[in-house]
């Protein structure tokens, strides 16, 4: 089983997100995707699931036995997709049967992630960080082999982080793929990293964390209005040395 | 691919139960337009019961624009479309489960409880029974053409009156064909089945576009 992308491009709003991004994973492979906020890493994760369509280029399978690339993808993306009426275990469940199942039972991937406790609590009491778990917990109680995971970490403690780093191994021995984007370290070992630029022109002119000198204090008066801003678009700089 | 349909119509129709749904909602609505109309027409019983029929179809109408604009929201708000868009199971299928989920907790209830509130309109038992009918074939008509808009309106917050706004001049066909089958079931010069059988098929046509048209407004999110 391979996963390949192959010079994907995406626009969203009339703006290129990314350009000429491509990867080849092979069963048993992670690639973690890094970049500044706004870089594109939901985007790729987006592309790649099919819930966005490119711009240029392809993401193809090889090897899948028979079953297409959708029915293969688990995804946790930012947010849950937990149903918030539901308990933890009903929300697996429904997971299970639009999914399909694995063998796992829901239970079990329950106490993988440390949430037995919380099995037949409604997930609108649950705290961030355990509905995350929760969301985890989906991916170990579907059969699906390529996890696309957003921020997996987010929310999560220590604790949790390492049992999210075990969980990710455990998939990767089994012969899972993992494309997982995060700005925090996964501990994952031997995985690949593809870092995102924004593509020259794309970044927002008005962007002021773009600055490159951007020393934590915004240059301007946050109340500056368009007035004070040059005609040409640039901002007024104090203390701009040239 | 059943599965996958089956599975969201069970959860829906759990999570309506649950009270996160507008069922209850869009019946107490509709109870309420039909409380308001003698009280503003006066008691003159000979006309309730002549404009009845067309009464409570259009609370009907009114009623099901309530909790149709968290149809697609609710499940986009929390990701959960997502995860359904990934069950390898065509858009419009999905769409199709949840209309039928939507139908069973508000369509339903309205053309079961028409007999109850043509009570207050002063119907008689033919009518009465003529109103159920007609709703029960014609309200899937009106869930399957506000799926589209419940589909464009999914992004947007508080876009309620913009998807009533849309989907209002969509339902007028199957208004018209609704009230004049029930007349036409109280007897007059047309047939009954003439515009009931235009009911029907305004239904199914409904289904089929609704759910085409729901799933490619789903997709351009």
């Amino acid at each position: 089983m391979i996963l390949d992308a192959h010079d994907l491009a995406c626009r969203r709003g009339g703006r290129t997100v990314f350009r000429h991004v491509g990867f080849r994973l092979a069963a048993g492979e992670a690639l973690v995707v890094t970049g500044d906020n706004g870089a594109g890493k939901s985007s790729l994760i987006a592309v790649v699931a099919g819930l966005l369509a490119p711009d240029a280029g392809r993401v193809s399978l090889e090897g899948g036995g028979g079953r297409p690339l959708d029915e293969l993808i688990g995804l946790v993306g930012h947010r849950d997709g937990l149903k918030a009426q539901l308990t933890a275990a009903e929300n697996l469940v429904f997971a299970r049967e639009l999914l399909g199942a694995s063998a796992r039972p829901v239970a079990e991937a329950l106490a993988s992630v440390g949430m037995s406790h919380a099995a037949d609590m409604a997930v609108a009491i649950l705290s961030a960080g355990q509905r995350r778990r929760v969301a985890l917990a989906r991916l170990l109680a579907c059969d699906r082999p390529i996890w696309l995971m957003d921020e997996p970490g987010a929310a999560l403690d220590a604790a949790s982080l390492r049992m999210l780093a075990a969980m990710m191994s455990n998939h990767l021995a089994a012969g899972g793929i993992i494309l997982a984007a995060t700005h925090q370290p996964l501990g994952l070992e031997g995985a690949r990293t593809l870092r995102l630029e924004r593509p020259a022109g794309a970044a927002e002119p008005d962007d002021p964390f773009l600055e490159e000198d951007w020393d934590g204090e915004l240059g301007w008066p946050l109340d500056a209005g368009p007035a004070e801003r040059h005609a040409d678009g640039s901002r007024p700089r104090t203390d701009d040395p040239a | 691919m059943l599965r996958a349909a089956a599975a969201i119509v069970g959860r829906d129709l759990k999570l309506a139960a649950r009270g996160g749904g507008g069922g209850g909602l869009g019946l107490l609505f509709f109870l309420m337009i039909v409380t308001l109309v003698p009280f503003a027409i006066g008691p003159d019983l000979a006309l309730l019961a002549r404009i009845g029929p067309a009464i409570l179809w259009l609370a009907a109408v009114l009623a099901t624009l309530i909790g149709l604009d968290r149809l697609f929201q609710a499940d986009e708000e929390d990701g959960s479309l997502d995860q359904m868009r990934l069950a390898g199971t065509p858009l419009e299928l999905i769409v199709v489960a949840k209309v039928v989920a939507h139908w069973l907790t508000t369509g339903l209830p309205l053309a079961l409880a028409a007999p109850l509130f043509g009570l207050l309109l002063a119907l008689t038992p033919e009518a009465m029974a003529a109103v159920t009918v007609t709703l029960l074939v014609g309200t899937p008509a009106l869930t399957c053409v506000g799926a589209v808009g419940a589909g464009l309106t999914a992004g947007i917050r508080r876009g309620g009156l913009l998807l009533a706004i849309i989907v209002v001049p969509l339902m007028v066909p199957t208004l018209i064909f609704g009230v004049s089958a029930t007349n036409a079931a109280l007897g007059g010069p047309v047939p009954f089945l003439t515009p009931f059988l235009v009911l029907v098929a305004l239904s199914l046509l409904a289904l089929v576009a609704g759910s085409v048209g729901a799933a490619a407004a789903l997709r351009g999110l």
